[in-house]
């Protein structure tokens, strides 16, 4: 019978089917970080049960991590503890554990693929729902609750019914200045936030054939946010070219074994989706939130749609413009910024840095705004230096974090201020998100770099024009 | 974690008749700084609940004392956001047992399954009748009956029955959890491990 990539990857890890339940579903990678992790080990002590395959399991730290100053002891105390944890727990187990300060430290899905830990055709699980991120590599990449964490730790496998099947394709090719980012926040503003609540999505056509495992990176990494479970790509020539020869990446004959069962790894001709969505990549602009979801979204040249013609309550809708300070029908372009994110999973790659440093080169951070600029890893820090991106934001005005989600969830000290707007890269503008209070705009490092230098809501083209 | 056993649940509700609530305003993420899985009920729903200051928002359900129960009612994609459990965990640790919306995000509805919370999926012009008589009447009473699988507006007699799959239900029904079916295939996971490609 026909198979989907999806299909492949799933049914070859189903341990067992349970009638009228869930499928067991054998795991063969799990991340952890420090959130989401100390409650499941204590089940494991209480149950007096060791971690069954130690070597499938990586912790880093990254969601409640200063981004200044790592080299200080971690001052606020909560925090501390949940760190402290994660080291001896991973320990006590045998987990490799790179906590702060260690060099390989960073956002969980960012190191990740650094370092080969996601593998095309692999079953990937972690605390955190942008899991979806590893689906880039043809791997099925979800998140999962701190229950499911303890399951996997304790027997290698979680117990979920399998996801419908949904094709999301973009054909034609993006236009100047649209990005990976923007695809995302485009197709989630058609499918709405519940839009693929219970399907599993392949993204397929020229866009992403085209597009860099980084890009691809961004792209599943907002899977989530339109109610996926994840998303995945096929893996080609790019994926594997990225994979070969990483620290975890399977070496002299388990590479040339790999290689073939990649190869496998695509959806047949033939094969059918419970659903399936088509649109035209060229249509898309840069795109720009303006409400409390990430389903909010409209190309930067749109004005904000009436309640009307947006799915969802109209009280619903009120309430969240309302939280933004923002009305129906107002202009996107030239509103106020005040606050501007670079990082997170979605966006804390080397290319989003260049993009970001493409346009904010010899010109000026606008004085209105204050700029956090927060590598995903040390590996990615150490490129924005290595390739001169340094001295580029340093003379623009800018200055560098060091690795962690950040403002991104805001569960360290990188709060967003009540009230202040923020042009951010990360994947959620939910209320409070980025802070009590915060008003966040999501958008690509393109649209947050032509804020920083303008001080308002700007559409990178203009900026790109200019220097072309 | 053991949770309580779950069969039949008879209870006023706490109506909350907002779309999209997610994860971030269940449980904001500065108060994932726990350890243990204690206290998380206490921080439920706190920006909607209490101003910057800590004083109670009068205007938020529950600092309503007319509204109580076990029964938490929700609007449409309720859960959506973050996979933290810490959610599920504030609902239970409040005091609810169930939450009933015409829709659920999928990791918040696995989350509170594995916990001891039962999302009920209800369509959704049952639920806005539940909504409009809870309004009218907060003592209305609603029936949850796990077994039959049915949930029941006493006050009107109006009834809808929801799914949940028989595995899970015997969990519930019986205070299981994953973890305690999965050790028992162990062997079995083993040998499945051996033969993978990766
Ligand atoms: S950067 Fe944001 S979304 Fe990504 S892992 Fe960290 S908190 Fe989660």
């Amino acid at each position: 019978m026909s198979k989907t990539l999806f299909d492949k990857v799933w049914d070859g890890h189903v341990v067992r089917k349970i009638e009228g339940g869930p499928d067991v579903l054998f795991i063969d990678r799990h991340l952890i970080h420090e959130v989401t992790s100390p409650v499941a080990f204590l089940g494991l002590k209480s149950r007096g049960i060791k971690v069954l395959y130690p070597e499938r399991t990586f912790a880093t730290a990254d969601h409640n991590t200063p981004t200044m100053n790592q080299h200080l002891p971690v001052e606020d105390q909560l925090s501390a503890n949940q760190l402290k944890a994660l080291e001896s727990n991973s320990n006590e187990y045998g987990i490799s554990h790179w906590g702060l300060g260690h060099q390989k430290n960073g956002i969980v899905h960012v190191v990740g693929p650094e370092y080969g830990i996601t593998q095309p055709g692999a079953t990937i699980v972690c605390g955190d729902s942008h899991t979806s991120t590893h689906g880039a590599f043809g791997a099925i990449a979800f998140g999962i609750g701190t229950s499911e964490v303890e399951m996997v730790l304790a027997t290698q496998c979680i117990m979920q019914p399998k996801p419908q099947k949904m094709r999301i394709n973009i054909t034609g090719s993006l236009g100047y200045g649209v990005t990976p980012k923007d695809v995302a926040l485009f197709i989630i503003s058609q499918l709405t936030t519940s839009g693929a609540t219970g399907y599993f999505v392949e993204y397929a056509g020229k866009v992403f054939e085209e597009m860099t495992m980084e890009g691809r990176m961004t792209v599943c990494n907002l899977s989530i946010e339109m109610g996926a479970r994840g998303g995945m790509i096929a893996p080609d020539e790019t994926t594997i070219n990225y994979v070969k020869g990483r620290e975890f990446s399977p070496k002299g004959e388990a590479w040339d074994k790999a290689l073939s069962y990649y190869k496998t790894l695509k959806t047949d001709d033939d094969a059918v989706f419970d659903k399936e969505y088509t649109f035209d990549g060229s249509l898309i602009e840069p795109m720009i939130t303006y409400g409390t979801n990430p389903g909010m979204g409209i190309g930067i040249s749109k004005d904000i749609p009436d309640a009307g013609s947006v799915e969802g309550g109209v009280s619903t809708y009120e309430k969240s413009l309302n939280y933004m300070g923002f009305n129906q029908g107002d202009q996107m372009i030239g509103k106020p910024v005040d606050y501007v994110f670079i990082g997170s999973c979605t966006n804390g790659r080397i290319e989003d840095f260049r993009a970001f440093a493409s346009i904010v080169k010899g010109r000026k951070k606008a004085d209105n705004v204050t700029a956090w600029l927060v590598p995903g890893s040390h590996i990615v820090e150490a490129a924005i230096k290595e390739e001169g991106l340094l001295d580029i934001f340093t003379e623009a005005g800018f200055v560098l974090r060091q690795p962690g989600c950040s403002a991104c969830l805001a569960m360290n000290d990188d709060k967003i201020p009540a009230g202040k707007y923020a042009v951010s890269t990360s994947n959620r503008n939910f209320e409070g998100r980025q802070g009590p209070g915060s008003r966040t705009l999501l958008a690509s490092p393109l649209v947050a770099a032509a804020a920083a230098v303008t001080g308002k809501v700007t559409d990178p083209r203009e900026l790109m024009m200019v220097e072309a | 974690m053991a949770y309580d056993k779950f069969e039949i649940l008879k209870s006023t509700a706490v109506p909350l008749p907002i779309e999209n609530v997610d994860t971030d305003q269940i449980i904001p993420a500065r108060f994932l700084k726990a350890t243990e899985r204690v206290g998380f009920g206490d921080n439920l729903f706190r920006d909607w609940r209490y101003n910057t200051d800590g004083s109670p928002k009068a205007d938020f359900v529950l600092n309503n004392p007319t509204y109580k129960g076990k029964i938490l009612l929700g609007g449409k994609n309720f859960g959506s956001g973050s996979s933290r459990e810490h959610a599920a965990w504030a609902i239970y640790d409040y005091g609810f047992r169930a939450v009933v919306s015409s829709f659920f995000a999928d990791i918040f509805r696995g989350n509170c399954l594995n916990i001891g919370v039962l999302p009920v999926q209800i369509s959704p012009a049952f639920l806005e009748n539940i909504f409009t008589e809870v309004h009218k009447n907060p003592e209305t009473e609603i029936e949850i009956n796990l077994s039959a699988q049915t949930i029941t507006l006493l006050s009107t007699g109006e009834k809808e029955s929801f799914d949940i799959s028989s595995y899970k239900k015997d969990n519930m029904m019986n205070g299981f959890d994953d973890i305690d079916y999965l050790q028992n295939i162990k062997s079995e996971i083993q040998e499945f491990a051996a033969q993978l490609p990766l």
